[in-house]
C-alpha cells in the first residue's frame, strides 16, 4: 500500500508573506528565501528517502502559497475535486493545480460556485470516513456536498480556534483507525465525534500544536513533522511509528508546515478507499442552495 | 434508502408566536452531531424549533435530511439565528409571499380568496412566515403588511379595502401535533362509539379540565336543554361553583329550563325530583321566562334574589361569561338571548380566544356552531346520546373532537364527582 507513495510539491521559488489571511501571517516578518528553500529541500529528501516519488508543480510568481499543495483539492481514486479558495489571493492557484492534475491523469471536477473548500487542508480520510473541517476556510455545506459526490460518509467538524484554520493543522490520521489531534481546536461536538469515530486518538498538547505537530506527513509507519516534543515522540513510537523532525519554521510564518507542503496523489495511507477497487460514483449532486423545496408540509 | 419519521418539537405550538423560517440540513448530520448542534444553537440563541421532516440515512454512507422550522420572537433574532445556522451547513427553504387583493365589496371576499381551515396557518409577508391570528375555519385571511400581522376574518366582517389573501401561494397549514401524553385525546382518537369504558373516559376528561386550567386556559361548556331535563343542572352548577367552567354557550332553552327548575322544580313541566309530569307543568317554562322578562333579565333576577340556584345563577355569581344564542323556535326569549345570529356569532368568536378545552353536551346546533369557530388546537369533547351529533361535528371539520356516546346525566355526574368530589348534587 505504501510501495509507491506519490507526492505533489511546489518549490518555494516565489514563496513569501505577501498578505495576511491567517493569524500566523505578518507581512512585516517575511520568510527568508534561502532558508525556505533549504528547509523545503530537506523535506523532499526525507520523503524520497522513504521511497516517495515527488511530482513537481511549476512555481508561479505572485502565487506565494502555491507551495502549500495540500490545499489543491482532494483525490478519490481517479477523481480530483478541485478547491474553491475563500480568499481571492489564493484563487489564482486553482488553474495551476487543475492543469497539473489533468496532466497526472485525473478527472478534474469543481464544486458549485459560491462554495468554499480548501482541499486536503480541510478534508482528511481516516478509514472510510472523510473528516472535514469547516468555519474558517471551507464551509460545512461544501463538505456535505463532497460527501454526497463521493458517496462517502463525511463528518464536518467545526474549527473553533483561528490559529488552526485548516483541519490539517490540528488533526492528522495516521492509519485507518488512528490519528493525532489537538482537542483545543474543536468544540465539544467535534471532540465527541472524533472520540466516537477514531479508535485510537493521540492527543497533542497546546505547546506542541503551536509548533505544527499535527501538520505531519505520514508515509507508511513514519511521521514527518516540523518539531516533536519528547512526549509526542514517545507516544508515536509506542504506537509503532518512527518520527522524523525537520525544521520548517519559514513556512510556519505563513501558517503551514510539512503536511501543507505536500499532496498525496495516490491517497493518504489512512484512507481505506485506496485499498479498495475503484467503484462507480453516485451522480453529481445538485447545489443544495438552489433546491426550492416549496412543497407544503405533510399533513 | 431512508427511514422516515416525524419528530417532536420543542415548544408548545399553541402558545408560540413570532417569526418562522424553514431551513434544510442535509448530509451526515447525525453522526457528525451537526443536527444536534444546530438544534442546540437555535435554543441557545433564544429561538425555538419544530422538526418538520427528518429522514435518517439507513446505511452509514447514506445522507440524512432534516427540515426544521426556526422560530424567533422578532426579525432581528431570526436573522441572527439563521446566519449562524448557515455556517453549519443549513440552507434556507425558499418560498414566495402571499398574494393579496383589497376587498372590493364590503361583506364579501375578493374572488379566489383563500378559504381557511381550523388548523394553524402561516402566511408569508415580506419574506417571512408569520402565524395567522384567530384561526377559524371557513374564513378569509386579512393582512396588515405594515404591522406584519395576519388574521382570520369572517365574510360578513370584511370592510371595503381590507387586503385579503388570494390563491395558495405563500400560505401553509401547520398540521396539528399529535398528542404525546396519555390523555383522553391520545388514547381515544376521534372514534365515535358507545362501546367505550365511560368511567375511564370521564376521568380523562376531568384530567383534561385540570390540565387546561393549570395551563392558564379556560374551559367552555356548550350545552343543550337535555342537561336540565336529565337532572344534571346540579352537577353543572357544582362545576361552575368550583371554578371548572369559565364560559357557557347555549340557547334560550338551557337557560329557560334551568330557571324553570330553579323557580318551580320542573323541567318542561316534569318534576326533576319525582320524574313525573306536574299538572299544568307545560306552562312552567313560559311562566319562568315571563318572570325573568318582567324583572329585566337573568342578572336582575339574581340581583333581586328571585333566582337563587341553578346553572345560570352560578354563572352570574361566578362571573362566568355566557353567550345565549337565539333560534327561530324560541319562546320568549329570555332578555339575555341574542336574536341577531351574526352578533351572537361574533360574541362567541370573541369569547373563545382563551379557551383551551370545549365540552359540548347534548346539543347539535350549538356544538356545530362552536366547532366552526374553534381553531383545531382547542380540544373538544362532544357528549351526546346520539352518535350522529359527534359524526356531524367531525364531518364539518372539527376533527380534534373526542366523542362520548352517553346520556348527559351520568357523564356530568361522573365529572362532578371526579372534580368536585360529590356523587350527587
Amino acid at each position: 500500500m505504501t510501495n509507491n507513495p506519490r507526492i505533489l510539491m511546489c518549490s518555494p521559488d516565489y514563496y513569501g508573506i505577501e498578505y495576511e489571511i491567517n493569524p500566523w501571517m505578518n507581512t512585516r516578518v517575511n520568510a527568508d528565501p534561502a532558508r525556505s528553500l533549504t528547509q523545503w529541500r530537506a523535506l523532499v529528501r526525507i520523503l524520497e528517502d522513504l521511497g516517495a516519488t515527488i511530482e513537481r508543480l511549476e512555481p508561479v510568481p505572485r502565487l506565494p502559497d502555491l507551495v502549500f499543495t495540500a490545499n489543491a483539492g482532494i483525490v478519490y481514486h481517479n477523481l480530483f475535486l478541485s478547491s474553491r479558495f475563500r480568499f481571492e489571493v489564493r484563487q489564482g492557484e486553482t488553474p495551476c493545480f487543475d492543469r497539473r492534475f489533468v496532466e497526472l491523469g485525473f478527472l478534474v471536477e469543481t464544486l458549485p460556485e459560491g462554495m468554499f473548500f480548501e482541499g486536503a487542508g480541510d478534508a482528511l480520510f481516516c478509514g472510510e470516513t472523510l473528516f472535514a473541517g469547516y468555519r474558517f476556510r471551507s464551509d460545512a455545506l461544501s463538505q456535505q456536498w463532497i460527501g454526497e459526490r463521493l458517496g462517502v460518509e463525511t463528518l464536518p467538524l467545526e474549527l473553533v480556534d483561528p490559529r488552526y484554520y485548516h483541519l490539517d493543522t490540528c488533526f492528522c490520521p495516521l492509519s485507518s483507525d488512528q490519528a493525532i489531534y489537538y482537542p483545543g481546536a474543536f468544540d465539544d461536538y467535534g471532540r465527541s465525534v472524533l472520540a466516537a469515530r477514531v479508535d485510537r486518538l493521540i492527543e497533542v498538547h497546546a505547546d506542541e500544536a503551536v509548533s505544527f505537530s499535527c501538520n505531519a506527513v505520514v508515509v507508511g509507519r513514519t511521521v514527518i513533522l516540523n518539531d516533536v516534543s519528547p512526549r509526542l515522540k514517545r507516544d508515536l513510537e509506542a504506537n509503532g511509528y518512527a518520527v522524523r523532525a525537520t525544521p520548517l519554521s519559514e513556512f510556519i510564518k505563513a501558517g503551514g508546515s510539512a503536511k501543507c507542503l505536500t499532496f498525496r496523489i495516490d491517497g493518504e495511507d489512512a484512507a481505506s478507499w485506496k485499498r479498495e477497487p475503484i467503484r462507480r460514483l453516485p451522480p453529481r449532486p445538485s447545489d443544495p442552495r438552489k433546491i426550492d423545496l416549496h412543497s407544503p408540509p405533510e399533513s | 434508502m431512508t427511514a422516515q419519521e416525524d419528530l417532536a418539537e420543542t415548544d408548545d405550538r399553541a402558545d408560540s408566536k413570532g417569526l418562522v423560517e424553514e431551513i434544510e440540513v442535509h448530509g451526515h448530520i447525525v453522526d457528525s452531531l451537526i443536527l444536534p448542534k444546530i438544534l442546540d444553537r437555535i435554543l441557545q440563541m433564544g429561538g425555538s424549533f419544530e422538526i418538520r421532516k427528518c429522514e435518517i440515512g439507513a446505511r452509514r454512507v447514506d445522507p440524512s435530511h432534516a427540515r426544521i422550522a426556526v422560530r424567533a420572537r422578532d426579525s432581528e433574532l431570526l436573522d441572527a439565528i439563521l446566519g449562524d445556522l448557515v455556517e453549519h451547513g443549513a440552507t434556507r427553504v425558499d418560498s414566495e409571499d402571499a398574494k393579496t387583493v383589497a376587498a372590493d365589496i364590503a361583506g364579501a371576499f375578493p374572488d379566489n380568496f383563500y378559504s381557511t381551515t381550523n388548523q394553524q396557518t402561516q402566511v408569508r409577508i415580506a419574506g417571512r412566515w408569520i402565524d395567522v391570528d384567530d384561526q377559524e375555519m371557513d374564513c378569509g385571511i386579512a393582512i396588515d403588511p405594515k404591522k406584519r400581522r395576519a388574521w382570520c376574518v369572517a365574510m360578513a366582517d370584511v370592510p371595503l379595502g381590507l387586503p385579503i389573501v388570494v390563491g395558495h401561494a405563500g400560505v401553509r397549514v401547520i398540521p396539528t401535533e399529535r398528542s404525546r401524553d396519555g390523555d383522553v385525546f391520545g388514547f381515544m382518537g376521534s372514534a365515535v362509539s358507545s362501546e367505550k369504558p365511560k368511567a375511564v373516559s370521564v376521568r380523562a376528561v376531568a384530567e383534561s379540565i385540570r390540565s387546561t386550567r393549570s395551563a392558564g386556559k379556560k374551559v367552555l361548556l356548550v350545552g343543550g336543554p337535555a342537561i336540565i331535563h336529565t337532572g344534571s343542572a346540579g352537577h353543572v352548577a357544582a362545576l361552575v361553583r368550583a371554578g371548572f367552567i369559565q364560559k357557557l354557550f347555549a340557547g334560550n332553552a338551557l337557560a329557560t329550563h334551568d330557571i324553570e327548575q330553579a323557580l318551580m322544580g320542573t323541567s318542561l313541566g316534569v318534576s326533576i325530583s319525582k320524574g313525573e309530569p306536574i299538572e299544568h307543568g307545560h306552562q312552567h317554562h313560559l311562566r319562568a321566562i315571563n318572570t325573568i322578562r318582567r324583572l329585566g333579565g337573568i342578572r336582575a333576577a339574581v340581583d333581586k334574589g328571585v333566582l337563587t340556584s341553578g346553572i345560570m345563577y352560578e354563572c352570574i355569581k361566578a362571573d362566568v361569561e355566557f353567550v345565549l344564542a337565539g333560534s327561530i323556535r324560541d319562546d320568549g326569549p329570555l332578555p339575555e338571548v341574542i336574536v341577531d345570529t351574526l352578533r351572537a356569532q361574533s360574541l362567541m368568536r370573541a369569547a373563545i380566544k382563551d379557551v383551551g378545552l370545549a365540552i359540548m353536551v347534548a346539543t347539535a346546533l350549538h356544538s356545530i356552531a362552536t366547532g366552526n369557530l374553534l381553531p383545531a388546537k382547542v380540544k373538544v369533547v362532544c357528549v351526546d346520546i346520539n352518535p350522529a351529533t359527534v359524526t356531524k361535528l367531525l364531518d364539518r371539520g372539527s376533527f380534534q373532537t373526542v366523542g362520548l356516546v352517553t346520556d348527559a346525566e351520568p357523564f356530568l355526574r361522573g365529572l362532578a364527582a371526579e372534580l368536585v368530589g360529590e356523587s350527587k348534587a
